[in-house]
């Protein structure tokens, strides 16, 4: 039996279907599309002194980001530090993700839920706990000391936002690279352990070749999230880190330059555009 | 059948592992009894007086309050708005539809600081900056795609064979609807509702850019606090909020176990 067949009749004419969709219909193009395409001509905009633009159109914010080394070194950072801050998630999520999916019962849904609980606890709780570890004099500090090793100073620049933004993002990188263990056969691992491969080469061999598309899916999300992370930089940065997202929201509040900030937007999107083009360059890669 | 024989050297990188990962949010428990005037752990001596302190701060109370009926209101309507809008894509084909689906879901797809600024800006010339509407709009557009999602993976693997039998033994559409349709449909609601709740009551990027000091959100004022100055009274903050959502967890799992809800 179709779908169709299994409606009310006065829904084909498609009257009543339109009607229900329309609210949110309204809503999406209100606070989405429309905003967004403001943006994007925000970003030809010339910008006013203490906020307001003109409205003409000029390339003057994107000739101006392109040749100031200071929003240069900005994107170049912020890539940069997103790129690392994933590749550590990945080393330290990738463990628990094995261990989760070849735990069974009430064990793994006891220990999915301690992954994803941090996943529904504000990024500005989760940022102050950081804080409260890594400040100086604090627990992590003061073990380093009481070994006889220098006192680093862990806040209040890129370390402790190093840190912190990579325990936030664990638990994204943990649930896609579950969600791609579903290839892995523990059978195919045990054929290889019993043809004589040593664990290590089972690990290399087997299992990473078919974990690859999570970790592929895990690698692209991180990243893009530790791009746009707002929160943490902003607060474990002390006003000393400059990335992209902590840029924007400083030239749209305090320095009130929408166009410029709209620019520095768009340049996020296209930052996401490129991710997303070598994430699906690796799919094909993989397949 | 138990076919790997987990190490121990394993066993224990991922206890210290998991350690790492649950660190800060455990931390903040004892951290909120501390009785110490800044920020310091393990604390010097203990104390409930932050949280004295907390329900003394009028303007978190009122940031609270805030944050609560926002969110309250904004569940509401996303499920008023979702749950038809979710019955229509999964019950009818139609000419993009999928297309459809996907722009509604695409607000989930940017940067909430790019989404913030871009509805900041637009939000400017409507004069709804600092006012409850704006807010509960803003919070709607993310929302909605989370709830739009949830709602539309329960509908389409519902039986249908139930509302084929309501209709054959001659029961109007819209009782097909209200008697049989939603009422299957419960636990998917309880889920997006929550869902809805708990991203409207945490959401900050968004709401940092829509609100000043004539309305304020409780996350919105956390992060101003722990901005300006560190001291256990965000502990006690986060303490309570990390309680409320394990309940509106536990109100979840209840109702349709939290694996199916969130890990598909």
């Amino acid at each position: 039996m179709s779908a169709a067949a299994t409606l009310p009749r006065q829904w084909r004419n498609g009257e009543l279907a339109v009607m229900l969709l329309l609210p949110i219909a309204l809503i999406n193009a209100i606070g989405f599309i429309l905003p967004v395409l403001n943006l994007a001509r925000y970003s030809f905009n010339k910008s006013r002194i203490g906020g307001g633009i003109e409205n003409v159109f000029t390339w003057d914010n994107w000739a101006g980001l392109l040749s100031d080394p200071f929003y240069l070194e900005l994107v170049f950072n912020s890539v940069w530090i997103s790129l690392a801050i994933t590749l550590t998630t990945l080393v330290v999520s990738y463990p628990i993700a094995l261990y989760l999916h070849r735990s069974t019962g009430s064990w793994r849904t006891f220990l999915t839920v301690l992954v994803i609980s941090p996943l529904l606890t504000s990024a500005v709780v989760r940022t102050y706990g950081w804080i409260a570890i890594l400040v100086d004099d604090g627990p992590v500090v003061s073990a380093i000391k009481a070994v006889g090793l220098p006192a680093p100073s862990l806040m209040f620049n890129i370390k402790g936002v190093f840190i912190g933004l990579t325990e936030i993002l664990m638990p994204y990188m943990i649930l896609a690279l579950m969600a791609g263990f579903g290839r892995l056969d523990p059978r195919v691992e045990e054929a290889a352990r019993t043809l004589g491969a040593t664990p290590s080469r089972t690990f290399l061999k087997v299992i990473l070749p078919l974990t690859l598309p999570g970790i592929a899916l895990g690698c692209l999300l991180c990243f893009v999230l530790a791009v746009s992370s707002f929160i943490t930089p902003k607060l474990m940065g002390g006003g000393r880190v400059f990335l992209l997202a902590t840029e924007i929201y400083d030239q749209a509040i305090v320095t009130l330059n929408w166009p410029l900030a709209s620019t520095l937007s768009i340049l996020v999107l296209i930052v996401f555009g490129a991710a997303l083009w070598a994430y699906s360059a690796v799919l094909r890669r993989l397949d | 059948m138990e076919i790997h024989k987990t190490t121990w050297p394993m066993r224990i990188l991922v206890f210290v592992l998991f350690a790492y990962l649950l660190a800060p949010v455990l931390l903040v428990f004892p951290l909120s009894f501390s009785g110490d005037q800044v920020l310091r752990f393990p604390p010097t001596f203990w104390s409930t007086r932050w949280y004295e302190a907390l329900f003394a701060n009028s303007q978190m109370l009122k940031a609270f309050w805030t944050s609560l009926s926002l969110a309250a209101i904004v569940t509401a309507l996303s499920i008023v708005i979702a749950v038809p809008a979710a019955y229509v894509m999964t019950r009818l084909k139609f000419l993009g539809r999928d297309l459809l689906f996907n722009l509604f879901t695409a607000p989930l797809l940017l940067p909430t600081i790019v989404l913030g600024l871009a509805i900041l800006i637009v939000f400017a010339s409507f004069g709804l900056l600092a006012t409850m509407q704006g807010l509960v709009f803003a919070h709607l557009v993310v929302t909605l795609p989370y709830a739009l999602r949830v709602l539309a993976v329960s509908l389409s693997t519902q039986d249908r064979a139930c509302e084929e039998a309501a209709r054959t033994l001659g029961a109007k559409p819209l009782t097909v609807f209200f008697r049989v349709t939603v009422p299957m449909l419960t636990p998917g609601i309880v889920a997006a509702a929550a869902l809805c709740f708990l991203v409207s009551f945490d959401e900050v990027v968004i709401t940092l850019f829509l609100t000043g000091p004539r309305i304020s959100t409780l996350p919105v004022e956390l992060y101003n606090y722990v901005y300006n100055q560190a001291d256990p009274l965000v502990a006690a903050a986060s303490a309570l909020l990390i309680l409320l959502t394990l309940g509106v967890i536990m109100v979840v799992e209840r109702a349709m176990g939290l694996g199916k809800a969130f890990v598909k």
